[in-house]
């Protein structure tokens, strides 16, 4: 049986690991080879590395850091942060990473994912999509696909270059579009949650879940083991990444993982 | 020193399974130059890119593959590498592949996600097959897949080890010294550098 996966995600800014609120107020975590073997030997099913700060300041992404994990992991491991074109993604997959996440670059030119996706195959491209709510009267007209959540009325608003701009792009329209395009998996952040640790937006996972067919990791917002139980589960998410909980030692991935089990989770122990 | 030759298509990653190859003893070589085989023990067909422009650049080169294996050496193809292997496929239009083993790469089915993508459980039907030695029924593999071999009915014989996903299909397959995954054995964990260590012990024997 498939079982669920558990990511932890280390954003990366000049090599070493850094862990931020919101998006911003970036702390130092640690040296990325140390996390990346500590999570493999926790038991992480997958790592992913995001170079937070590389499509802001233009910078592509580090393949040498990329290469030095890829010597000591066994495990399959993403890469995102800067990627905007066919060679870009070539000297990442090249360097030993297994997928690559692009944002940023999708959304201004969303044939990248088509050709690359033809290329490479969509099973190493990853679509990542950081989105912040718009809350809306429900009677309020607009061409926005509009969702209840636990706070009323709301549509999604893709964020670009790193959570600093909006682009007034439905979510849920972006997701099932970069899905027909070719991208194998979509990975959704949430800007209202992320280092808040309240728990992930599930309104959004589960109204992802029943529009698109490719796999969905969940990201920001954990801050326990219900919450990642939760996106897992009502969310229908079939992975969750997490940073913070991990970094900061709160909880081991293993823990987590036997916290799902327990809970009838199906996991890689 | 056994010697293994990763045959380069030029798309994705390599890196992994000559990390796995070496940390499994033996001495690894990324090249496009098919030639390269005749100083190989063994060679990878490695599981990245897309079907028909990888069986493009194998077909130019069947005839040196077939006296390669003619001659004693050994071949594992990983996951698109073992969808070579066969017949043919549906990927991207209709593809001849080297046809080792008889039958058709096809699509996954709509009712679940595509790509299969995560740890995935194996059902052993040979426990003889040299790749599964100390490895146990239902071990978790990497899976990171859309389409899937669909072997022949003559072909029963040669399927070591099968997974469920939306349909029950061939994860393990091998005749003779050719061997194929449908997981990545260098992304799956301890497990999976087992199972590339009994593929170089195979060679040594």
């Amino acid at each position: 049986m498939l079982t669920k996966r558990i990511i932890p995600c280390l954003d990366v800014k000049q090599g070493r690991v850094v862990k931020g609120v919101g998006f911003k107020e970036l702390k130092d975590a640690g040296d990325p080879v140390e996390l990346a073997l500590k999570y493999c030997e926790q038991g992480a099913d997958e790592l992913v590395f995001l170079d937070v700060t590389a499509s802001y300041e233009g910078r592509g992404t580090l393949v040498s850091l990329v290469e030095r994990v890829a010597d000591v992991l066994y495990i399959p491991f993403t890469v995102g942060g800067g990627i905007r074109s066919i060679d870009d993604i070539r000297r990442i997959l090249q360097a030993g990473a297994d997928k690559i996440s692009i944002n940023t670059a999708a959304v201004q030119n969303p044939s990248l994912v088509k050709e690359a996706s033809e290329v490479f195959g969509s099973q190493c491209i990853v679509t990542s999509i950081d989105v912040k709510r718009v809350y809306v009267d429900e009677q309020q007209s607009t061409d926005k696909t509009v969702a209840e959540t636990e706070n009323g009325y709301c549509w999604w608003d893709v964020y670009i270059y790193g959570g600093r701009q909006s682009t007034n792009m439905d979510a849920l329209k972006w997701a099932e579009r970069a899905v027909k395009l070719g991208a194998g998996e979509l990975l959704v952040s949430s800007l209202d949650f992320d280092g808040t640790k309240q728990g992930y937006d599930l309104a959004l996972l589960k109204e992802l879940s029943r529009r698109v067919s490719v796999p969905i990791i969940a990201s920001s917002g954990a801050g326990d083991l219900d919450h990642i139980l939760n996106a897992l589960t009502i969310g229908g998410a079939d992975a969750a990444l997490a940073a913070s909980i991990f970094h900061y030692g709160q909880y081991t991935v293993r823990e987590v993982k036997q916290y799902l089990a327990k809970h009838g989770v199906p996991v890689r122990l | 020193m056994v010697r293994v030759v990763v045959l380069d298509y030029a798309v994705g990653n390599l890196r992994s399974i000559k990390n796995g190859l070496e940390r499994s003893g033996a001495e690894a070589l990324i090249t496009s130059e098919i030639a390269e085989i005749s100083k190989a023990n063994a060679l990878v067909f490695p599981g990245v890119g897309a079907f028909p422009e990888a069986a493009r650049r194998l077909s130019s080169a069947a005839d040196q593959i077939k006296s390669f294996i003619s001659g004693g050496g050994a071949i594992l193809g990983i996951c698109l590498g073992m969808q070579l292997l066969l017949t043919m496929s549906t990927e991207g239009g209709l593809y001849k592949g080297l046809d080792y083993f008889k039958g058709l790469v096809v699509k996954l089915p709509s009712n679940v996600k595509i790509p299969h993508m995560g740890w995935n459980t194996i059902k052993i039907r040979d426990y003889s097959c040299p790749l599964l030695g100390d490895v146990p029924d239902g071990s978790l593999l990497y899976f990171a897949h859309s389409y899937y071999a669909k072997m022949s009915d003559v072909e029963v014989g040669s399927i070591d080890a099968e997974t469920l996903y939306g349909v029950v299909f061939p994860s393990i397959i091998s005749k003779g010294s050719i061997f194929a995954t449908q997981f990545h054995p260098e992304k799956s964990g301890e497990v999976g550098l087992k199972i590339l260590k009994n593929f170089i012990q195979y060679i040594r024997r």
